[in-house]
């Protein structure tokens, strides 16, 4: 396979990047919400919530560049997806409507705390799921016909897109897990060590499950991955894949409070690398190439000029922020 | 369920609906971002404790309305796909970009700055925090540049082409972003939400003013909202005014609508004030009018010919009863809030401003006022562009999903559903919050509690309290 660089290709890199900064940065986000039964006392809660308070929003507006993007620079691929995507999309909506209220409103009651803690988790357990069945829906291909979708709103729902669903909703969790690893002490980071193993075990036979079943749904995937010469290019993926779950297993071993979460990441950069093999070109897999959903060459070059200028700087501004509230996050009641 | 039913219609019901939500909220948060800076810059210049008090205050109240406004705004920018994926399709290539540009240069500005302002005064000190609650407040403001030009270029498209796959594509980017109607949209606008942020403004400080008039903090509130309310108002009404001369330039159909001018009118069209405006037999019942004033009005000469809608294909007519109506909501909110400004003044000139209990009724009867205005020009100014999407361009009819009725009912209703239930109860946490007098030493984030303030908390401020 070769890669061509012009301009579809750069935006296709863009929106990948965008979707994975997304990913990066909301994933662990929506595993604490996933998370929250586990932990009971309202301590607990309020910390874990006041880990990620500060930047949650900042977080979500990475997927609100991911869809605007995509419309922007690849409106056919945007107009066949999202009918396509429908129910899984609107109930991520629902679920983003719910955990990202309850930042806010469960500190305006007391009566109801509980009520928006349950909120908070369903929301996130329901936004992860659905993004997992919207990745599978995607991989498994939808029906065209001409320039929009032609299939019924429940073409999304197979195993396939199940199983997608709920390796992605474990991988986010497993990111909550090792995110209240770095962010938390004591008991609480104990207790979030615990839940790392179970995790990490749990996403890599997600990991390997997709991996098996991928190739099922195409030829094309099956070629892509394990035909000569592409093999030299693939099969480095599934070995890093196995050199970061040794690292992975030696943090969570010896404690290394920062390295279990930044390790997860990679091996979501991994998966998410697989995900850009099997797919490229295409961008509705097996009907639309991104050459052929592409905006025109001027409304991608306008974007683009922008993007060049203002995503440094909205990577500087995000850091800053982060780099404000870093370190360990203590219980408030520890100051009163 | 919903079988048999209008798939498009359905759609049409499910963004005037989660449209109308949405609006409500940065129509609030483009107003308070900037009172907060202007709040915080008294503070840092003069140091007057009620500054510091009230910006935290308003800053509980801020952070409540722009989550709401964040969550409700992410339905919208996938709601174009969902229910709209034709006209994705075919506008994508012109307004995708400019939404894009709305989130590169304002969503991540606000969103990046939030948490700072939110939580991070004591961490980073009063010159940066400044510096943060100044991005926030911009960003709102960059965020209805593109999003108004986006929405004013559906309304009067220039700067066009249309390319083989029957797109529209720029053809001149900045005749695109600064569309004949961009600029009168964006000031009447920007001016609305500033208005209804002092009207709510404004009516929590009557609020507490009818029950203490000695009150610091309220005191304060309620002069800067009426100072809003005497200079703004009018200058909305203007802006207002113009605005209407534009649409009749650009969009006489609306023009036609909003007055409901039926008939043509050779020799001088009559200001219809009420009326019934009967769209199958195409005329105004019960009207009440005067004679002559409405081309004095638009075309400023008593006897200027109007054309009315018998000179427009009837599938071209926009629903009249709707426009005709919410027009006249908008425009008879206003003239009340140039009231209020004018009473508040004349109250301040003879010194009654802080105990006229009249005044403060008045002030706090009007505090939704804004909101209602401003839902009942959006609803003036989109239905009267229909049945089109992109005005003259696009029909309506053209620019839905392909998917059946079941689908768009299923999801608009659990939208109608959900968002009742979230926002009733985020509304009544507003409310909660403006009903308490903001106080000395209002909480604001504490020093080295990490991310949450306990002024925020209110346990945490509770325990406060206790140790105090």
């Amino acid at each position: 396979m070769s890669v061509a660089v012009d301009l579809a290709t750069v935006w296709a890199f863009i929106i990948a990047f965008a979707v994975f900064v997304y990913i990066v940065m909301d994933g662990f986000d929506l595993g604490l919400g996933i998370l929250f039964p586990l932990f009971t006392k309202k301590a607990d809660r309020d910390v874990i919530m006041n880990s990620v308070a500060p930047v949650w929003d900042g977080n979500e507006t990475w997927l609100v560049l991911g869809g605007g993007g995509l419309m922007a620079a690849f409106p056919l691929a945007y107009a066949v997806l999202m009918p396509a995507l429908y129910t899984p999309v609107i109930a991520m909506l629902v679920g983003l409507i719910f955990r990202g209220v309850a930042f806010e409103f469960r500190w305006r009651t007391q009566r109801q705390r509980n009520r928006w803690d349950i909120a908070f988790f369903g929301g996130s357990l329901v936004a992860a799921l659905a993004q997992g069945v919207a990745l599978g829906a995607i991989l498994q291909g939808v029906h065209v016909e001409g320039r929009q979708y032609g299939g019924g709103w429940w073409d999304w729902l197979t195993p396939f897109s199940v199983l997608t669903g709920i390796s992605v909703m474990v991988g986010y969790t497993l990111l909550g897990a090792t995110w209240l690893v770095m962010k938390t002490e004591g008991a609480l980071r104990d207790k979030a060590y615990q839940l790392s193993w179970l995790l990490l075990f749990a996403m890599l036979g997600a990991i390997g499950a997709v991996s098996i079943a991928t190739p099922f749904l195409s030829v094309q995937y099956t070629q892509r991955w394990f035909t000569w010469p592409n093999i030299i290019l693939t099969a480095p993926v599934p070995i890093a894949v196995a050199g970061v779950t040794v690292l992975l297993l030696r943090s969570l071993a010896n404690k290394y409070d920062y390295q279990p979460f930044f390790l997860t990441l990679a091996l979501f950069f991994l998966s998410y690398a697989g995900l850009g093999i099997s797919m490229y070109p295409y961008i509705v897999p097996q009907s639309i190439t991104i050459w052929e959903a592409a905006s025109p060459a001027n409304s991608q070059i306008f974007m683009l000029v922008g993007v060049a200028i203002l995503i440094p700087l909205i990577l500087a501004y995000t850091g800053w922020s982060y780099w404000v509230f870093r370190g360990k996050v203590r219980p408030g009641s520890g100051y009163h | 369920m919903f079988e048999g039913w209008d798939a498009v219609a359905l759609a049409r019901a499910q963004f005037a609906f989660t449209m109308s939500f949405h609006i409500i909220f940065p129509a609030f948060s483009i107003g308070l971002a900037s009172y907060l800076a202007v709040l915080e810059a008294l503070w840092l210049w003069t140091g007057r404790e009620v500054f510091i008090n009230l910006f935290h205050y308003w800053l509980k109240i801020f952070a409540v309305a722009f989550g709401m406004g964040v969550v409700s705004g992410i339905v919208m920018s996938y709601q174009f796909g969902t229910n709209w994926s034709a006209f994705s399709d075919k506008t994508g290539p012109v307004i995708g970009p400019l939404m894009a540009y709305e989130v590169l240069t304002a969503f991540f500005l606000e969103a990046g700055f939030l948490g700072v302002m939110l939580f991070g005064l004591n961490r980073v000190g009063p010159r940066l925090h400044f510096l943060a609650t100044l991005m926030v407040a911009v960003g709102t403001l960059i965020s209805a540049f593109w999003i108004l030009s986006s929405n004013s270029w559906m309304q009067t498209p220039t700067g066009y082409a249309v390319n083989a796959s029957g797109q529209f594509v720029a053809a001149d980017w900045l005749k695109v972003v600064f569309n004949p109607s961009f600029p009168y949209r964006l000031v009447h606008m920007v001016l609305a939400a500033y208005l209804t942020t002092a009207l709510v403004v404004g009516a929590v400080g009557a609020y507490h003013l009818l029950r203490d008039q000695h009150l610091a903090g309220p005191r304060v509130m309620f002069s800067m909202a009426m100072w809003m309310a005497t200079f703004v108002a009018p200058i909305q009404i203007l802006a207002g005014d113009q605005h209407g001369l534009n649409t009749l330039e650009h969009q006489p159909v609306k023009i036609m609508a909003m007055e409901g001018h039926y008939q043509s009118h050779k020799d001088g069209a009559p200001l219809i004030l009420f009326g019934w405006p009967n769209q199958t037999a195409g005329r105004v019942d019960y009207a009440v009018e005067i004679p002559k004033l409405g081309s004095v009005i638009l075309k400023h000469s008593p006897t200027a010919p109007m054309a009315g809608l018998n000179t427009v294909p009837r599938e071209n007519w926009p629903p009249v009863p709707i426009t005709f109506w919410s027009f006249r909501i908008m425009v008879g909110l206003g003239f009340l809030m140039m009231g209020l400004g004018l009473l508040s003044a004349w109250m301040r000139w003879r010194g009654q401003l802080y105990s006229s209990r009249f005044l403060h009724t008045f002030a706090m009867l009007m505090g939704p006022a804004g909101f209602i205005a401003v839902l009942a020009g959006w609803i003036t100014t989109e239905t009267g562009r229909q049945p089109f999407t992109v005005y003259g361009l696009l029909r309506t009819a053209d620019s839905a999903s392909p998917l059946a009725a079941p689908a768009v009912g299923s999801s608009l209703l659990a939208f109608v559903i959900v968002y009742f239930a979230v926002f009733t109860a985020g509304v009544i946490y507003l409310l909660r919050l403006m009903a308490a007098p903001p106080h000395p030493g209002e909480a604001g984030p504490p020093r080295d509690v990490p991310a949450r303030a306990a002024g925020i908390t209110p346990a945490a401020a509770a325990a406060a309290e206790g140790a105090r």
